[in-house]
Order: C-alpha cells, then structure tokens, then sequence
C-alpha cells in the first residue's frame, strides 16, 4: 500500500476518534458535581438567585441534556467550538492563543529527552557494569524517581533564587517587549527550567531504554557478523546497533509526545508557562464545559496526528517495517 | 546527529548571560500578581476580590470609605441627604472623562446604578432594590429616592458595591459580550494597556486623570502565579512588589515577616471585615438543637487556631459583626471559651450519650477548597478538637464547583467558609440569618436555614433606622440573639495580611485597601 492512502485512511480514523471523543467527553465531564454558573456565583461571595439564573440561561444549561448535546455536536461539525463560560471568548482563538506554547515547550523537552537519552544510554551501554553504566543508570533512576513539580520548584531555588541566573517563570520578560533574536533568546531563557524540569524525567527512560536494547542487540548474530566483516566499532553500534535498538525507542517516543501534549500541567502550572495545560486546569475549576471539551478535541487530533508521524518514523527508520 | 544536538545545548546554556534576567519591569512600575486570570474585566459581572483589586484601578465609585468608615469624596464631590433619609442627592465632579475621552456625566450614574450594576451585580441589587426612583436633575446631579430608609446606603455606594461604568459604551448593548469586557473603560488613574493571557493585565498611567498630580505610578502590572511558591519565591526576589490578601498562606508570614525588604500589615480590609466560620445545616438533628452547636464551641480552643494554625494571624471572632466594624458591641455577646467538659455536659443533657467505640455522633465536615490552606487545616484540627468530647467528623474534600453546589443546595452536616461584612451588616451579615434569603440552590445565602422571626423583624428595622441610636439597639439586640443561639460558629477575624516590597508607600488609603486602587500610591527610588 502507498503511503498516500494510508495517510488518508489514518486521518478518516482520526476524524471518528474526535467524534468518539466529543460524545464519551461531552458525557463524562456532566458526571462532576456542580456547574459554571454555581461557580462564578459562588466566586463572588455574594450570591443571588437571579444571577445563576441568568448565568444558567446564557450558557444554555437550562435546557435539557439531549438539546445541548445536539447544540453542541452541530457546531462543532461546523468548525465551531462554542463560546467559552468563564472567558465569554470563541474556544478555538483561546486554545490557538496558548498551543504555540505548550508545542514549543513540549517539542523543546522532547528533543532534548531523545537526543540526551540515547546519547547517555549507548554511552552506558558501550561498556555495561562499568564505572560509567552505573553512573547514567543511577541518575536515570534519580531523575525518573524524583516528582516533577518538585524538581521544579528545587530548579527554581537553585538557578533562580540563589544563582539569579534564570527567570523562575513566565515565557518572555513582562513588558521588556523585546522582537527580532532579543525576544528568541529571552523565550529560551524562559524555557530552560521548565524545558529541563520535563525532559529530564522523559530522558532518564530513554537512557534506560537505550542502553537495554543496544546491550540487547549487541549479542545478536548480525552483529557479530559485522564485526566479522571487519567495521570498526564504531561503526557496529552506530550503523547497525544503535539502529536496531531505536525502534523501541521511537514507539516509546511517540506514545510519551502524546503524553505531552495533555501532560504537562504540572510544570505548565510551576513556572505559570501560558499552555494548554494550565488553561484545562483552569477549564476543569471553573466547570467551563466549552473550553474543556474545545481542549479534548484539539488534543485528540494532536495526538492521533502524533502516532501517525510515528508510524511514518518506523519506516524511515527501518526499512522493513510496511505501512499498512 | 546527537554531537549536532549537543551544539544546540551549548547555545542554550549561553542564553542566561543576556541581559535583562530581573523578569520585571523595574522603575516606576508596580509589579502585582494574580493566582488566576480573571474570566473578564467586566467589574460588574464578576465581582470577584481579584477583579475589584485590578479594575478598582480603572473604575471608580461616588464615594470612598476613610478609616472611620465615614464617607469620602470620589466622582461624587458632595452629596445630602433628607432628614427622613429617604432622598439622596449627588453633585458629582466635572470636568471628568472617561479613558476614551468622552465626558463622565449624571446619564453614566443612573445608567450603571439603575440597570448595568442592578442587572447583573447581586450586592448592588441588594442596596438598588431599595430605590424607588434613580434619575438624573442635570448632568453633573443625581437623585436616588428610597422606598424605605436605608441607613447603608452610603456604603453601598462604595468601590466594589458600585463602579460606575460607561453608559456610551454599554447601553443597549448585550452586558456580557460587550467587546469591552476585555479591554474596560473608566474614569480612574490607570488605563487598561494590555492583556497578555495567560502570562499579565499591565495597567498604565491616565495621563488625563481628573485628580491633578495623580497617579505616582507609570505602570501596573499584574502577573499569573498560579502555586503558592512561586509567589513566594516572585516576593522574596523582588520580582513582584506587592502580595494581596489571598496571594500568601499564612504558613509563610514568620519568614516573610523576617524580611527586612518587605513590609508587612494588616490594614486595607477592615472594609471586608471577613470572618472565617463554621456552618451546620440546622435542617438535621442534631444540629439543630442550639445546645449541639453551643457544645461544639466549647470544644474549639479558637486561640490555638488563631495562633497556631493561623500563625498568629488574625483575632478570636465573638459573633457576626466584626470587632473592628460599627454596630460591634462586646457588651451583650455569648462568648464561648475553650472548655471541653462543658461541651460534654452539654451533649450529655440534649441526650447525645455516648455509643459504642465513645462516639456520640458522627456526621460530614464539607471543607471549602483551599488548597491546604488555613481552612483545611482549620477543619482538620476541628475534627480533632471534636473527637476529644466523642464527636466524630469525617473530613469531605471538593472543589469549587462541588462545594457551591452541594452547600447551595443544603446537601452537607457542615461546612467552612469566610465570608465579608462589607462595613455594614444589612450589606453583608444579614443575608446569612434572615428566613427571606433561605433560597435552595444558591451558595452564600441563608445556607443552614437558621429561622428566627425575632432576627427578621431586627434586621429589617435596624436597617431602616434613621436615628443611628436605634439602630445601634436594634444591632445590639441582634448580636445578643445570634451569640446566644450559636445561630453561625463564628471561628476567628481573618485580617489578611498585605505583604510588599518596602520602596512601596502609600499602599492603601481606606479601609476598602487595594480595591480602592493604586492612585495614591508612589514607588520610592
């Protein structure tokens, strides 16, 4: 099969996983008890029964189940996400305000995970049992062990606190207004500590999980007959080692991107970065049924789109691997 | 491919060397914080505590409070009154205008108190629903006449009860999607500037500020941090000058009270008057039997809470008007010290003996979301104080939602909260212990159906006294009553503390503290 249709045939899969999504989600989220407009009452500390009233009948929650659902799945076939609760704001511009950054941060950690993590693991790996193994391996096991908004909030007192060398949060200095490369690099300066906090835990397995498969792949046949042939062993773990250990490696990756697409609220909320993640968390307080639903839908494409691409990665990486 | 990406590492790691790593706007700029965006800067649509602090800089009221509670000029530069206290009469400032440079006129005085602020702000409705008419006599001149005499009139008139919006922006337009929800309009010292979501709201200077020589200040930012440390850690390294009341668990006052770069203090919400509480639901026995709550008063020691789980922050509470607000009257209350063996005399009388296992009764304790702040930590020393004379409470978490919706609709045995008495109690105390306001799903109202037609008919005319005496007696009475039927556990006076950055002066000018604004306030060089 060509790689064309099977694109097209993963996208119509994709198109029903958003429709599955949007009903199971649609459902699940009137199982929380209480809704916006009791909330945004209650918010204010003085609250009348008119106010809930009129909030309940701007939202539609006055109307039965069955007539919001059909309200709701109607607009969204028309590209429409619906208006915000709380904010009183189309969905999809809120969302698209704050994806950059949650894509930013997460294909920032990402990237340093992968390429740190191989990296440390087919150092360990060289020589398993070494002075070094033991070394990588322990710091994996730290970094993989130790929570993250608490290695966060110990990053922030070290290099911002006492060093004062990196902001503590936010992603761009306020009101510096900086354009062109200035504001690039005060951005990355922003993104270091969040960026890190992340892919350190994502790199710890990674290092594990390469060192694995390349100790793993080192003892097969094809690697002793390369090295029969005479390649240096430099060339056996690069060529034909570490190749074969990456594809484990690459599946790991692109279930744990689409982790990192919703999961990163945690450090999302430490270092106040302006994500997605923070926005759900805000969503699901504020029973902003829109916006949250809004948040499922377009992390649901994301990350059906993400295991495409992954797919599509096995193939480049091994040649014998079929789209089908 | 990994040496290439490790190149990539090493240029990050230059980038800290740039300049500009302060991460705040320096100089005359006031750096603030926000836990969360505000949904809106509508300030009639959500009167939230953080809104007012941000659009009480953009919006103003007729009047502000001084630090006797006594009403001071604002947008209204004098004002009388009837003898019969029935008609009010404004003379407002001219030659004011709003941020868009139109005129600030009578019309945008009647237009936000007699629709925009009665439509849609519950405790203005409250003081606006007294009004039989609200018009203008000529463009700088409004005449609110009353039905009845409403002796809080005047406070209701204050910042958070009543901004004065726009009508040119306003009317005849839908309220709640008006464009300018999200970049608001008003007559104050400071602009709205810009909205970064999800990062900060930056305020700037009304150079056209009626007030001549105000504001001090070029630009106020105000800045997300949504975790307790990292507002902690924005104060300590100066990255925000100032911490509002909610903004800091009182688990930190001691090391930031050791500062020597921050001040701290306790003045700007005395016009809050917020009283933490207990409630029970007096629809089920046993909490409806005054002698339950009285024994569950007795077995609080409320000093160890005020000292120890409150570090030290805030006062023993004796009733429902705050000690530092008027009508207060020490003379006639209950009060209910620390004392365990009458709290166990008392359960024994009403015939709540002992079971099984020493327990007497057990029942739902619904804590209020906090996030382990002091009113978590308030209901699990409560279930504690409770278990030592055979009560047994088990502890109900929620979240926002959950909690106004289950307590709206009397669904608990008990809960916690703090809630404002807005410097007058027919403003904020009455509403949680008249029968009138008992109303099934609606939070922070007469919750725990407490009934009392004695406290009906007080209530009703001590705030329609036009001789303060009498109303004095009439409050006076009141506090005797409540205290004596524990009609509400009232636990200690909150008195949050104001935290900021020492080149900070001028913070607050009033009891009503940072809803009043920043005008006044100058940054030190």
């Amino acid at each position: 099969m060509n790689r064309a249709a099977y694109i097209a045939r993963r996208l119509l899969r994709t198109v029903l996983v958003t429709v599955a999504v949007v009903l199971v989600s649609f459902f699940l989220i009137r199982l929380a008890p209480g809704d916006a407009a009791t909330v945004m009452a209650g918010q204010s500390g003085y609250a009348d029964e008119a106010l809930i009233q009129s909030l309940r009948a701007e939202y539609g929650l006055d109307q039965p189940l069955p007539v919001q659902l059909w309200k709701y799945v109607s607009a969204v076939a028309r590209g429409d996400l619906g208006r915000s609760y709380e904010r009183r704001q189309p969905v999809l511009d809120i969302i698209l305000e704050r994806l950059p950054n949650t894509l930013l941060l997460d294909g920032f950690a990402l990237a340093v995970a992968l390429a740190g993590g191989i990296a440390l693991g087919a150092l360990a790996a060289r020589r398993p049992g070494s002075a070094g193994d033991a070394g990588v391996t322990a710091l994996a096991m730290l970094f993989y062990a130790v929570p993250q908004f608490w290695l966060g909030m110990m990053a922030v007192l070290v290099f911002s606190v006492w060093l004062a060398v990196l902001p503590p949060f936010g992603i761009e200095t306020m009101g510096a207004d900086y354009t062109g490369l200035m504001r690039i690099a005060d951005v990355a300066r922003h993104m270091i500590l969040p960026g890190m906090t992340l892919a350190l835990y994502y790199m710890a397995s990674y290092a594990r999980l390469t060192r694995t498969q390349m100790i793993e792949v080192s003892g097969q046949d094809f690697v002793r007959t390369a090295r029969a042939k005479g390649l240096s062993e430099r060339q056996v773990a690069r060529r034909h080692v570490l190749r074969n250990a990456l594809i484990p490696i690459i599946t790991y990756a692109g279930l744990q991107a689409s982790i990192l697409v919703g999961g990163t609220v945690l450090v999302e909320n430490v270092f106040s970065w302006p994500g997605v993640g923070t926005l759900a968390y805000e969503a699901v307080t504020a029973r902003d049924n829109p916006l949250l639903l809004g948040i499922f839908i377009v992390t649901a494409v994301l990350v059906s789109l993400f295991n495409l691409f992954t797919d599509i990665a096995y193939s480049i990486a091994d040649p014998r691997v079929q789209l089908q | 491919m990994t040496l290439h990406r490790r190149g990539v590492l090493g240029g990050m790691a230059l980038a800290p060397f740039l300049p500009g790593h302060a991460a705040a706007a320096r100089g005359n700029v006031l750096n603030a914080m926000m836990p969360a965006e505000p949904g809106t800067l509508c300030y009639p649509l959500l009167n939230t505590r953080l809104v007012q602090e941000i659009c009480g800089n953009i919006q103003e009221s007729l009047l502000l409070l001084d630090w006797d509670f006594k009403p001071r000029p604002n947008l209204a530069k004098s004002f009388t009154v009837t003898p019969d206290g029935l008609v009010y009469t404004f003379h407002l400032e001219p030659d004011v205008r709003w941020h868009d440079g139109a005129p600030f006129t009578a019309r945008d005085v009647v237009f936000s108190c007699d629709k925009m602020l009665r439509q849609l702000n519950p405790r203005s409705r409250n003081a606006f629903n007294n009004c039989e008419s609200i018009r203008a006599l000529d463009a700088l001149t409004v005449q609110f006449r009353l039905k009845q005499p409403f002796n809080a009139f005047l406070l209701s008139l204050m910042a958070s009860n009543a901004p004065i919006m726009p009508a040119h922006i306003y009317e005849g337009t839908d309220f709640r999607t008006n464009p300018h929800n999200v970049r608001p309009i008003g007559t104050g010292p400071f602009k709205f500037a810009r909205w970064e979501r999800g990062q900060y709201i930056r305020l700037t200077r009304n150079k056209d500020y009626w007030r001549a020589g105000y504001p001090k200040i070029d630009d106020v930012y105000f800045r997300v941090c949504p975790t307790p440390e990292q507002r902690m850690v924005a104060l300590e390294t100066g990255a925000v000058d100032i911490a509002l009341a909610d903004d800091i668990d009182t688990v930190v006052s001691k090391r930031l009270r050791a500062n020597p770069n921050i001040v701290a203090s306790t003045r700007g919400y005395e016009g809050v008057g917020e009283i933490q509480v207990f409630e029970m639901n007096q629809r089920r026995w046993p909490f409806s039997d005054r002698r339950f709550r009285q024994a569950f008063m007795h077995a609080l020691d409320r000093d160890f809470i005020v000292k120890a789980i409150n570090f030290g922050q805030g006062k023993v509470a004796t009733g429902p008007i705050p000690s530092s607000a008027p009508y207060y009257d020490p003379k006639v209350l209950t009060r209910y010290p620390y004392d365990p063996a009458r709290a166990r005399a008392l359960l024994d009388e009403m015939g709540l003996k002992k079971r099984r296992g020493g327990v007497r009764h057990r029942f739902g304790f619904l804590m209020i979301p906090d996030g382990g702040g002091v009113q978590t930590r308030g209901a699990q020393y409560a279930r504690q104080a409770a278990a030592e004379v055979g009560l047994d409470i088990e502890l109900q978490s929620s979240d926002w939602a959950t909690f106004a919706q289950r307590t709206g609709n009397w669904d608990f045995d008990m809960d916690n909260n703090s809630y404002g008495e807005y410097g007058d109690p027919a403003i904020g105390t009455s509403r949680f212990f008249v029968s009138a306001n008992i109303r099934k799903g609606v939070p922070q109202s007469n919750i725990q159906g407490y009934r009392n037609r004695q406290v009906d008919a007080l209530f009703a005319s001590a705030s329609t006294a036009i001789d303060p005496k009498a109303a004095q007696a009439d409050y006076s009475r009141l506090q005797q009553i409540l205290t004596r039927d524990v009609a509400m556990l009232w636990i200690f006076e909150r008195d949050p503390m104001l935290y900021y950055n020492k080149r900070v002066h001028d913070l607050v000018s009033g009891p009503n503290g940072p809803t009043d604004g920043f005008g006044r306030t100058w940054l030190a060089t």
